[in-house]
């Protein structure tokens, strides 16, 4: 999803705060009631003590909202269908370049130096020696055409290749029958996906879009692609995979949004 | 539910116009669609149609877009698995061919001179005039067409031998929320009325007249030609 830094507030002034507000209403500071203040402070601290029970409120109602965020997890698990193909597009249908989104803005994006980049590989995988980009290149390449759909609404048409995910895990000797594969990222990004899309027929470790090389926007060396999640299930500059049964959540999925988001 | 068997010997016991399990579904119904309507609101905002339609934060549900997300997936499965139960009693009972049926096109356009007239009956609440069952019946349709424009959206791949109902995945944002206007809009007027009219709000709440159980078939088609005679008389 393409998430805006907080924008700055329309009510903020340019240029600081003009001091001499404070001459101008020197008189009125002056009148005010201390007495005033007192008691309006007393019924605040009153107020603070009826927020105490509307915390507990709303801490009950966000842990249902989790609970059945859990449960549309093992709903949408149920509804995956493995072999199932998303639907794919002509060339000509490809948005160039891709659309961004991270949790930043564009000009934020801290390129990855491709010469000390690596894949570290952990848990579950007999094989844990890392990968260089060089490495990772000489793989064999897997090409889709899908649409990409953001939690937001927004979708474009992208021309991913890189490695079969599926063939990269057997290649790498991983237990297939582990709960998740999990990634972490460059910028501190951080997700993971349930094994069943892991290993589905479109779902790439992508290293090019458009037959080039993926530009530092966009998750250069390494990113994934799945055609069957939300767009943020993609991590991007991917720089550790994880084969594990432990549930590791995610960057945004930890701040509230639904964990498989299956497409 | 034992009250509306349809076979059940004792003809002439009487019952609520609006039966318990109804009453239920329609609250429950109207709870899940405000939710679902609110938390909309708040998701939509985060990737606007129209650039010129934002939804203020005081009438959405959630906080966030995740928690928006959060309540409509949610609302969602009560939304959906209270209709399901809802038509099933409504098919079942025979409530939907009694109430809600025929609609004759006349009858409508008799019934919106007369309420552009302001000259509404109301009279009798156990049987809707032929607008009333224009739109309850249309307003179903309109949450069978929603429910399925929002599965779209949510399950474009899983669901993709589905995906031409609407031309693509943006063609089934556009046609849910062109779905959440009639629903509104249905919204709106059903409320007004019903406060125009409060009797039939306090029939929703607490059951209405009483009505003879289940009416044979013979009588429906009876009572339904005398309706027609006495419309065409006037």
């Amino acid at each position: 999803m393409s998430l805006r830094t907080p924008s700055s507030s329309i009510f903020r002034p340019k240029r600081g705060i003009d001091q001499s507000v404070l001459e101008e209403n020197k008189q009125l500071v002056d009148t005010i009631n201390r007495r005033r203040v007192l008691r309006g402070a007393v019924s605040l601290g009153a107020l603070s003590m009826l927020t105490g029970c509307d915390v507990t409120r709303r801490d009950s109602v966000q842990s249902v909202l989790r609970t059945v965020s859990q449960w549309n997890d093992r709903a949408q698990a149920a509804l995956f269908r493995p072999n199932h193909l998303a639907p794919t597009y002509a060339p000509s249908q490809v948005v160039k370049p891709p659309r961004f989104n991270a949790y930043y803005d564009v000009e934020d994006v801290a390129p990855v130096d491709a010469a000390n980049w690596k894949l570290e590989l952990s848990g579950q995988i007999e094989d844990k020696r890392p990968w260089t980009v060089r490495q990772i290149y000489d793989l064999p390449e897997q090409e889709i055409i899908v649409r990409h759909i953001c939690v937001e609404g927004w979708d474009y048409v992208g021309q991913w290749s890189g490695v079969n995910l599926r063939q990269f895990l057997q290649r790498i000797g991983a237990d297939l029958t582990a709960k998740y594969v999990s990634f972490r990222c460059a910028d501190d990004y951080y997700g993971s996906i349930d094994m069943p899309s892991a290993l589905h027929p479109q779902t790439l470790l992508a290293t090019k879009y458009a037959g080039e090389h993926i530009t530092d926007p966009f998750g250069f060396p390494l990113r994934l692609r799945t055609a069957v999640k939300l767009g943020f299930k993609n991590p991007k500059w991917i720089t550790a995979m994880e084969v594990t049964n432990t549930y590791r959540g995610g960057y945004w999925e930890d701040r509230g949004f639904n964990w498989f988001s299956g497409i | 539910m034992a009250d509306d068997s349809a076979d059940s010997p004792q003809q002439q016991l009487t019952r609520a116009l609006h039966p318990l399990p109804l009453r239920l579904m329609h609250w429950t119904n109207a709870v899940a669609m405000i939710v679902m309507i609110g938390s909309g609101w708040q998701i939509y905002n985060d990737e606007v149609l129209f650039g010129w339609l934002h939804f203020p934060s005081w009438i959405t549900i959630g906080d966030g877009a995740e928690g928006a997300l959060q309540w409509h997936f949610l609302a969602m499965w009560i939304l959906v698995f209270n209709g399901i139960a809802y038509l099933a009693y409504g098919l079942k009972t025979g409530r939907f061919r009694r109430m809600l049926l025929p609609i004759h096109p006349h009858e409508v356009l008799l019934e919106i001179r007369k309420a552009l007239r302001l000259n509404l009956e109301h009279d009798d609440l156990t049987r809707y005039n032929a607008v009333q069952r224009l739109l309850y019946v249309g307003i179903i349709a309109v949450i069978v067409v929603q429910v399925l424009s929002g599965l779209i959206i949510w399950k474009p791949v899983q669901l993709s031998e589905l995906s031409f109902l609407f031309y693509d995945f943006q063609g089934a944002r556009l046609a849910h929320f062109i779905g959440m206007v009639a629903i509104v809009g249905f919204v709106l007027v059903h409320v007004a009325l019903a406060l125009i009219v409060p009797q039939t709000l306090v029939a929703m709440l607490k059951g209405g007249p009483r009505v003879p159980k289940e009416p044979t078939e013979a009588a429906l088609e009876a009572d339904a030609s005398a309706h027609l005679e006495s419309e065409s008389a006037q």
